[in-house]
């Protein structure tokens, strides 16, 4: 398993070149320069000029991007707008986003496994069909909706929690406080499809003859629901938690502006409306190995939902 | 039930006849209503001549779907509030009370009220008639980046499907570091470097999810080309080009149709959520996602500027989720979510 995941980690490199290529290339085909955008239009030529040479922007572009790969992993590659090193810009902002993530996932499994197994077992109930229903309306609502209605009703009209910002770590109160509406309305898409995933798992598996068998040998049908037919269906949950994550990153820039989060998300969308390309690359590198790391952390936990699936 | 259709939609042109030629908005809207219509008949015409000559009573798998999807009651309800949708998008210039672009500075962020059924935002714009129009641009930017996201899905899911070995390999790495990249900060970097316009938005969105269409794709193509008739036609010195086209795309039609109308929702809510960071549909052509955007600041005075659009987009997407699902249930069990 360890060589399974070194092997992950290595195509890392490939990716990474990938991306980074795919996204130096985008910001070159961008009209206008950083330098400009630094120092508006009644800059003289001669600052401009400074600028361009103090951001490297005047060297050929094969050496451009040979150094901002180098300078990005050094730590050297320095923001515009911030005055520092991207790598430190994105790795300050980093922790409100996973904390965000992190609780928003934590919400979503906590509510939808449970939802989604009772939906299966009662089948056709008056609970199936709400929670079905739910869960439709969960993947069809924006993001961004969920946020504002959820500020309306309890930032507006109760005043319980308060409208937007950060408020420090989720483990504190002040932070929790501020955290519980931005990870609600994250965790809603991925709630609502892991809950119509889990019900549609559970029937699949709910049917099979082993199950029958166990029911007749005497087992409890809870026991049977949760240890005979709950643990064959987590592979393709599994699977759906670790493609949404990808999702969330989309709903995370979304929600991180809709409450005014101080997360990666939304520094890579400024970045990219005031033109720091320096940190727009790094902002977007550093995503694709989170998403990469999560996508292998995901993998790696088939082998321990189903020991028959080896790693070599 | 198509005959209904007709007749209703001859009875809207009768109606509209009059306004057609106010400007050259309605004149566009009235043109391409009167050639949906007229396509409408000529379905309708050959469906009937089809149905006359089959005597007996074979039912071929598309009328085994109907039946399937007739059946099921929300489906059909999508199907309703889908082919509602279209009406308004079609018709939009003659159904919205006011310009949609007029500022009435008498009226500025009211709630709903006799003059302005909706409301009206900051500046006095009636919000009925912008979330009219900025449907009609939801659902036809939407409709098009699908229908190039599919071709370009299908595609590449055939021939990484049929050929194998190296070209599958190829393309499917390749779909998969594209996949790598978070798509929001893709769409937004490219919406910076290609300049904001209709068309590059359309382009941009449809590049999004193009590896789980392939994919479905690829493993249908892969188990097709070991079908008797496929290895038949290569024996027979058939070129791979016409068998794929004739022998492998008509027989992947069903999740290509299911996956792009389940795809369409969320194509939907894509550029609604561009809209909203300012990336997508730009001011003042009215846009769902901004709309919510601009509503959000007004969220303590006017409450309707963002329930209005943000409602509008739940039913779109809803809609199109409710009839897809129903289409996956009738057509192909095999797509999950």
């Amino acid at each position: 398993m360890l060589n399974y995941a070194i092997r992950r980690l290595l195509l890392l490199i490939p990716l990474l070149i990938f991306v980074s290529l795919f996204v130096f290339a985008i910001l070159k085909l961008t009209p206008g320069d950083p330098a400009t955008a630094l120092l508006g239009d009644q800059a003289t030529e001669e600052a401009i000029a400074l600028a361009r040479a103090k951001y490297a922007l005047d060297e050929p572009l094969p050496v451009q991007y040979v150094h901002m790969m180098a300078n990005f992993f050094n730590g050297d590659l320095q923001s515009i707008f911030h005055k520092d090193n991207v790598l430190s810009v994105v790795l300050h902002r980093l922790p409100a986003t996973l904390e965000l993530g992190l609780l928003s996932l934590l919400i979503a499994v906590i509510v939808s496994i449970p939802v989604g197994i009772i939906s299966a077992v009662k089948r056709n109930s008056f609970f199936d069909y709400a929670s079905m229903s739910m869960a439709m309306f969960g993947v069809s609502i924006p993001v961004f909706f969920t946020g504002i209605l959820l500020i309306y009703l309890f930032a507006v009209i109760l005043k319980w929690l308060p409208a937007s910002g950060y408020g420090g770590h989720f483990w504190t109160i002040e932070g929790l406080r501020h955290m519980i509406l931005p990870a609600l309305s994250l965790s809603f898409v991925l709630m609502a499809s892991t809950t119509r995933l889990t019900r549609s798992a559970m029937l699949e598996v709910i049917h099979q003859d082993y199950i029958r068998t166990a029911r007749a040998k005497g087992v409890s049908r809870f026991m049977v629901v949760m240890f005979h037919a709950f643990k064959n269906a987590l592979i393709p949950i599994a699977t759906n938690i670790g493609n949404q994550v990808a999702r969330m990153f989309a709903g995370a820039v979304l929600t991180e502006t809709v409450f005014a989060w101080p997360g990666v998300g939304r520094l890579a969308v400024n970045a990219i409306f005031r033109r720091d390309e320096p940190l727009v690359f790094g902002c977007v590198l550093l995503m694709a190995v989170v998403y990469v790391v999560i996508n292998l952390l995901v993998d790696l936990l088939y082998g321990f939902l189903n020991p028959q699936i080896s790693y070599d | 039930m198509l005959r209904f259709v007709l007749i209703f939609n001859v009875v809207l042109l009768l109606w509209f006849v009059g306004e057609a030629k106010t400007n050259t908005d309605t004149i566009v809207s009235y043109g391409i209503f009167l050639l949906l219509t007229v396509l409408l008949g000529v379905m309708q015409l050959v469906m009937s001549r089809r149905r006359k000559q089959r005597e007996d009573d074979i039912r071929t798998a598309w009328d085994l779907m109907w039946r399937k999807l007739r059946r099921n009651k929300s489906a059909m309800a999508g199907m309703w509030v889908v082919t509602a949708l279209c009406y308004v998008a079609i018709l939009a210039p003659f159904l919205v009370p006011v310009d949609p672009y007029n500022m009435d500075w008498g009226a500025m962020s009211l709630g709903p009220t006799a003059g302005h059924w909706l409301g009206t935002d900051e500046m006095g714009r009636d919000t009925l008639a912008r979330t009219i129009y900025a449907t009609r641009v939801a659902m036809g930017i939407g409709l098009l980046a699908v229908v190039l996201n599919s071709l370009l899905g299908t595609s590449l899911g055939l021939l990484a499907g049929y050929y194998g070995g190296k070209t599958d390999n190829i393309i499917m790495r390749l779909l998969e570091f594209w996949n790598s990249i978070p798509f929001i900060l893709l769409a937004i970097a490219l919406m910076a470097a290609l300049g904001s316009g209709l068309f590059n938005l359309v382009l941009v969105v449809s590049l999004t999810g193009i590896l789980e269409f392939a994919r479905i794709i690829r493993g249908d193509s892969q188990l097709l080309k070991k079908a008797d008739y496929v290895n038949a036609a290569r024996v027979m010195g058939i070129p791979n080009r016409q068998i794929l086209r004739r022998h492998i795309l008509p027989n992947c039609l069903a999740p290509i149709i299911v996956m792009a109308t389940l795809r369409i929702g969320e194509t939907i809510l894509t550029i609604a959520g561009l809209s909203f960071l300012g990336l997508g549909v730009q001011p003042p052509m009215p846009s769902l996602g901004s709309m919510l955007a601009n509503g959000q600041q007004f969220l303590y005075e006017n409450i309707y500027m963002s329930i209005v659009p943000g409602s509008v987009i739940l039913l779109i997407v809803l809609a199109f989720n409710l009839f897809g699902d129903g289409l996956r249930d009738a057509l192909d069990s095999r797509i999950t979510q």
